[in-house]
């Protein structure tokens, strides 16, 4: 009974591994600085695109097995290409602004990085096998799994622990967490929270570059990508509640088990899949499973 | 005679924190009651229990001996009680006639598209109510630059102009200097007579409580601890040390 | 005031396609284009913002191409029927979309865009998927014309309707509920304590917003003859935006200024910028938000209060 189950846990788990990498990016921006970054699909893209490119050119090289070191290069060389870039010229203009100017600047942000990744890399689609071929297969209880999927779940996994303990018990994390507690009272006690904003913004753009430097292997890469993204990405967010790091990663489990049950059982509905869950959620949690909204102070 | 407002054993639990811990109280038409009470002992938690805004997790709301207590804001408001706020909450985008008018559209057709906000009815019934509050030569300026005692009062002639039978003020004279608190207040209360409405503060000042309210209801922790005519009242040692002496 | 504007529009609008003929077309998408950015003005006076719009342009252009593929070939019927399609489908998502503000909002919307991407793209059989529909010459009023003569008088009902819409838009932000939903963005709270619900009022915005998207997707489906996915995409939906505010939301010329703008700076640019015009809408909404906040008919607007004040 399990057995016939289990490619298909794997693979949900697997694809949960890959938007949870996005969603929790975008959820931690959300929480620091509360800008909801429309743009933070296309870094997703861009570390896909990144990673592809270097992953195929260095196998192409002989040295197949270094395409791993550019799955985790690519999202480096997007962040601090882009991070600082973006936090400190654009979205520093809009803080404290009216949440309608934020949407309009990062969307304008977003139509630019979307057709930017079209002129550098045109609209052919991308794609590698060099990781998963190497990694190969494992064989458990006569079911073939692939490595690289198992992979990416310890790594969603690992990246979940990290980031609770980076934000508990780690100066930085404790920057972080002040700051969104009360930017106020964190700035009138001294802590920089411009330095806070950037770091947090960075950190936000790694995940998602991170996400889509993984995901390279297992999808093509063309574009319309970062479109998707985001919208899947915001979908799982606000599924576990906007800026909420374990409803992201319980909502992305979510999301990743019923997509991977839909290409078993309705595969002509799989891209909806993701969609339908959040408007039962939302129907019934209108903030989604860990969300909440403050009553003003009147 | 039956009390406008009755409010039987309201409870309300804020993480633990009881803002309302069994709150019984009468308000009789024509009469102006006044709050009292330190920071924090719910003043402001039993207006928004009373308007919808905060639901109670346990008690009753009568307003004209009908309940209200789970009713959302503008349903409580439709049945003839309007509130002033603590922070006056005016429609930034729009001048003080403006506010005013759109809260005397938001009784009658607020709903229809094609006629404009800016009718002469709408315009007398406005003026009307800024002439009361002495409000006239600001009804053209933009809410957002206003004084704060100008602000508090755009944001009672709002309330007023709904046409409450009930009017709850929220601090009234906050942010209001001492010298401008009596005719404030004066103003306040002499439309309040003149259009009989019901009417209940939330005041720190003493002063202002003896010389305005017929009645007063000191609260702690979430309950009324004392009440009745300010000059027994105020005077009460005990009464005193609880609000006076915190406040 | 706005009437002397749109009469001016109009008759701009309605001369120059006889000197230059191309523009007639041009102007007729362009007019199909701004019916939708009035669609987004009106919930931007909400302080709402759509970044999926061009989901009800979608509907309405795809109600076309069905009611036609059921033999109805009258013009006027189509856009009636059509309008009030993508109206029905406005309340039913609206009724949804109400419940939230800010970001979420924004989002929602584009995620449900993006769902009617997917379904017009893959649901082969119905729509024709990515290939589109196609859409016939109607009718205009029973008469039969040549596509010239067609396109001529198309090219006045657009023009017709352009006014008209602005003019019942101006009508219904200048009255009390257009106020309430000035209200809304500055004050929803205060709003429920007029004993008003916000929702409502949004609601109502939302549907008159989905109706207007929906009369400009059947005016575009009609005037191109041919509907695609991509009349859903979010790109649409950015340049329905960025029409929007480019043309201001101080009044109702403005989403029309800001159409006809960009639709002659598209048939310019077409030529050598094609694969970077997403990339011009987001840098030109990026400078307009900063630079020219009330856009461009607020500019207009004030230059001419300027130039009149030395004779008053």
């Amino acid at each position: 009974m399990f057995a016939n189950y289990a490619p298909l846990i794997v693979d949900g788990l697997a694809d949960a591994a890959l938007i949870f990498f996005v969603a929790v990016g975008l959820t931690l921006v959300f929480s620091v600085l509360h800008i909801l970054n429309v743009a933070h699909g296309s870094f997703y893209s861009l570390g896909a695109y990144l990673s592809v490119v270097i992953g195929t050119f260095v196998a192409g090289r002989g040295w197949p097995a270094l395409s791993f070191l550019a799955l985790l290069i690519s999202p480096i060389i997007v962040t601090l290409a882009l991070g600082p870039l973006i936090e400190r010229t654009l979205l520093r203009w809009t803080y404290g602004r009216s949440e309608a100017l934020q949407i309009l600047v990062t969307f304008g942000l977003f139509l630019i990085l979307e057709d930017a990744q079209k002129l550098i890399f045109g609209v052919q689609s991308y794609s590698q096998d060099a990781p998963m071929t190497l990694l190969g297969t494992t064989q458990i209880a006569g079911i073939v799994y692939l490595n690289y999927q198992l992979l990416l779940i310890a790594l969603a996994v690992l990246v979940a622990i990290g980031l609770r303990l980076l934000l508990k018990h780690t100066g930085v994390g404790k920057l972080i967490i002040a700051v969104v507690a009360d930017q106020e009272i964190a700035r009138a006690v001294g802590i920089d929270a411009s330095r806070v904003f950037m770091l947090a913004f960075s950190l936000g753009v790694f995940l998602a570059a991170l996400g889509g430097a993984l995901a390279s292997p297992t999808v093509g890469v063309s574009p319309g990508l970062g479109a998707e993204t985001i919208v899947l990405a915001f979908a799982v967010a606000a599924i576990g509640g906007l800026g909420q790091i374990e409803g992201a990663a319980l909502a992305a489990i979510l999301v990743g088990l019923t997509r991977s049950a839909a290409i078993y059982f309705f595969p002509e509905f799989q891209p909806v899949v993701p969609y339908i869950v959040m408007l039962a959620v939302l129907l019934v949690r209108p903030y989604g499973l860990f969300g909440s909204i403050g009553l003003r102070r009147i | 005679m039956r009390p406008i407002l009755s409010v039987r054993d309201l409870h309300v639990n804020f993480g633990g924190v009881k803002s309302a811990d069994g709150v019984e109280l009468d308000i009789h038409a024509g009469e102006v009651v006044a709050i009292i009470g330190p920071n924090g002992s719910g003043k402001t938690t039993f207006i928004n229990l009373c308007t919808g805004y905060v639901i109670p997790t346990r008690g009753t709301v009568l307003f004209d001996g009908e309940p209200i207590t789970r009713l959302p804001p503008r349903k409580i408001t439709r049945r003839g009680i309007a509130r002033a706020f603590q922070i006056p909450q005016l429609f930034t985008g729009h001048s003080v006639l403006e506010n005013v008018m759109l809260a005397v559209a938001a009784q009658s057709d607020i709903w229809q598209p094609i006629g404009p906000l800016n009718r002469e009815t709408y315009r007398e019934a406005a003026l009307r109510i800024l002439d009361l509050l002495a409000l006239n030569d600001s009804a053209d300026q933009p809410t957002a630059v206003l004084p704060e005692g100008l602000r508090k009062l755009a944001d009672i002639a709002i309330a007023i102009a709904l046409k409450p039978r009930l009017l709850l003020l929220d601090e009234p004279t906050s942010g209001v200097s001492t010298a401008e608190k009596t005719p404030l207040m004066d103003t306040i209360v002499a439309m309040l007579r003149a259009e009989q409405i019901t009417a209940l503060f939330v005041e720190h000042d003493m002063d202002v409580v003896e010389r305005y309210a017929d009645r007063v209801f000191v609260w702690d922790t979430g309950r009324v601890v004392a009440s009745g005519h300010p000059s027994e009242v105020l005077y009460n040692p005990s009464v005193i040390e609880r609000v006076v002496g915190v406040a | 005031m706005v009437v002397r504007y749109l009469i001016g529009i109009a008759v701009i609008v309605g001369l120059l396609p006889l000197a230059v003929s191309w523009l007639g077309f041009v102007f007729t998408v362009a007019i199909g284009k701004g019916l939708a950015a009035l669609g987004v003005a009106i919930l931007l006076r909400g302080g709402m913002i759509s970044i999926g719009h061009a989901l009800f342009f979608a509907i309405g252009a795809y109600a076309t191409a069905f009611l036609m593929r059921g033999k109805i070939n009258e013009l006027i019927t189509l856009f009636v029927c059509a309008t009030f399609i993508t109206a029905a489908a406005g309340l039913v998502v609206g009724a949804f979309m109400v419940r939230y503000r800010g970001i979420f909002f924004a989002m929602l919307n584009l995620a449900v865009s993006m769902v009617f991407f997917t379904l017009l793209s893959k649901l082969y059989h119905l729509t024709g998927g990515t290939d589109g529909m196609r859409v016939m010459t109607p009718t205009l009023l029973g008469m039969e014309l040549s596509r010239p003569a067609f396109e001529q008088a198309l090219q006045l009902i657009a023009i017709v309707l352009m006014v008209g819409a602005a003019l019942a838009v101006d009508r219904y932000l200048k009255s009390p509920l257009g106020q309430a939903l000035s209200a809304i963005e500055t004050n929803e709270v205060r709003l429920e304590f007029l004993g008003v619900s916000a929702r409502g009022v949004l609601l109502v915005a939302y549907v008159a917003s989905a109706a207007l998207a929906g009369a400009g997707g059947a005016l575009s489906a009609v005037a191109i003859g041919h509907v695609v996915p991509e009349f859903s995409y979010w790109t649409l939906s950015g340049q329905l935006i960025l029409i929007a505010v480019l043309g201001g939301i101080s009044g109702v010329p403005g989403p029309f200024i800001g159409a006809f703008f960009l639709e002659l700076v598209r048939t310019f640019a077409v030529g050598f910028a094609a694969d970077a015009w997403n990339a011009i809408i987001g840098i030109s909404l990026l400078v307009v938000i900063f630079f020219l906040p009330e856009g461009l008919f607020g500019i207009l607007q004030r230059t001419e209060t300027r130039m009149r004040r030395p004779k008053a």
